[in-house]
């Protein structure tokens, strides 16, 4: 087995447009496999700056139905699309049901649109870690456009922002407490506000109220976020021209002035941490588990004799230093 | 490819070919299989073999449960199974659930079909089944 091949075959398949190849590399990414680590080595600087336009918000508010609208507009103009769809793992037995295929047109069966179902398997931080480098092997096999979908509770939300160039926040009308607690964390998140089911009524109330709470302030880059209402259920659909529009500006804004490369900079430097993060975790929590010494520390920590935090100085202080 | 499937999920695509709008046998197969700790990626009603096995890779799963219940099973199996291997991927077990007579199950598991359920079998049945078929692939 050669190691120090420059290119690993799975890598040089995914740039000549393989798809099983690409669908393989994205598993040993979910599956935090350390081998496919020359792949996405060799992959990195292939990666371009393909938009990531991340959707998220509540269940039901019509994410993916509004990412099959996109897709299909994306589609007319030429431009080729991958979709990573995020759902929730149960946390009792780490499965989950991956449904947003359903709502996938038949239409977009073509070589330019690529789909691909993943599970949060329960870690906030590695899952934004992990999606950020499925994002740039999307990138490297060629796709225009990446859309990432996540259910937009609590973290998740926060952790799309660690994703995605664009974030569109999904509501709909009579949201009520939902906008309430989303709200706390909105700036953060939301370059664009979209409220679907604009056939309902209600719309213009909550379309006044966001627009009112986004003329209060710009987000950390200076943008103010853009209100647009869209119905998927109406014949034709309504607001997906002027959602795109919204994103595009976002995406200019971003070209202006630098702004991507300093946005790119934090989502790199959390990545990195997270990445450090994830692999000193699991190193410490075998050593606890095996290490006699570090038991020991841990049952008198279990027997009051020292307190966690001290038990943590002295685990961190254990770690082998390299350099 | 062999990949470290120990401690990962197995992902599971499960797929309704055939015209019959009948998915509740489906779903709850589905669901079974989730908290069974798979990752099961449901693609729903009224599949074409063609965009069965486009799922089934751009999705990279172990395993695929088809359940049909408009009787059109020994034209759209054979098929699925006809494509998975044009795209050198027939090493990807497939079992099915539905209405499915005896000598079609029989006839369908020479072509290769690796499990058929029919109505009463259990889900524990169905679990187990699944894990082994995943387990043999791997």
């Amino acid at each position: 087995m050669k190691r120090d091949v420059p290119v690993p075959p799975a890598a040089r398949a995914i740039l000549r447009g393989d798809r099983r190849a690409l669908a393989r590399v994205i598993s040993q990414i979910e599956d935090r496999d350390p081998a496919v680590a020359p792949v996405t080595r060799a992959l990195y600087s292939h990666a371009g700056h393909p938009p990531i336009v991340g959707v998220t918000g509540p269940l039901g508010v019509g994410k993916s139905s509004l990412i099959n609208l996109i897709v299909a507009r994306l589609r007319e103009g030429g431009r080729t699309v991958a979709i990573v769809a995020v759902d929730p793992s149960s946390p009792y037995s780490g499965g989950s049901v991956l449904g947003d295929r359903i709502r996938f047109d038949r239409r977009h069966d073509d070589s330019g649109v690529f789909f691909r179902s993943m599970a949060s398997r329960g870690e906030v931080g590695g899952l934004a870690a992990a999606t950020r480098e499925v994002a740039r092997v999307l990138g490297a096999a060629g796709f225009d456009v990446v859309l990432v979908e996540t259910v937009g509770s609590g973290q998740v939300d926060i952790a799309v922002r660690d994703v995605a160039t664009t974030s569109i926040v999904v509501v709909v009308p009579h949201l009520g407490d939902e906008v309430q607690t989303l709200k706390a964390g909105l700036f953060e998140i939301a370059d664009i506000f979209c409220v679907n089911k604009s056939d309902l009524p209600g719309t213009e109330l909550a379309r006044r109220d966001l627009t009112e709470l986004v003329g209060m302030g710009r987000n950390r880059s200076g943008w103010a976020a853009r209100v647009v209402s869209t119905s998927t259920l109406a014949d034709p659909p309504v607001g997906i021209d002027e959602l795109w529009s919204a994103v595009e500006a976002h995406e200019r804004f971003l070209d202006e002035a630098g702004r991507r490369t300093t946005e790119e900079r934090r989502r790199l430097a959390a990545e990195i941490i997270e990445l450090v993060r994830e692999k000193v975790g699991r190193e410490l929590s075998e050593r606890l588990e095996h290490d006699r010494e570090l038991r020991a520390l841990l049952e008198d920590v279990v027997e009051r004799r020292i307190d966690p935090r001290s038990a943590a100085d002295r685990l961190e202080r254990s770690l082998p230093r390299r350099r | 490819m062999a990949r470290p499937r120990k401690s990962t999920p197995i992902r599971v695509l499960i797929a309704k070919p055939g015209l019959d709008g009948h998915d509740r046998g489906a779903k709850v197969v589905a669901r079974a299989l989730r908290d069974a700790g798979f990752e099961v990626i449901y693609a729903g009603l009224r599949q074409t073999p063609e965009e069965i096995v486009r799922a089934a890779l751009e999705e990279d799963v172990d395993l695929i449960g088809l359940s049909i219940l408009s009787g059109a099973h020994m034209a759209l199996f054979p098929r699925v199974l006809t494509l998975l291997k044009k795209e050198k991927a027939g090493g990807i077990p497939v079992f099915a659930g539905g209405i499915i007579p005896d000598e079609d199950a029989r006839r369908l598991k020479k072509a290769g079909i690796r499990a058929i359920f029919g109505p009463g079998t259990s889900l524990e049945e169905i679990v187990t089944t699944a894990q082994r078929l995943a387990r043999s692939a791997a």
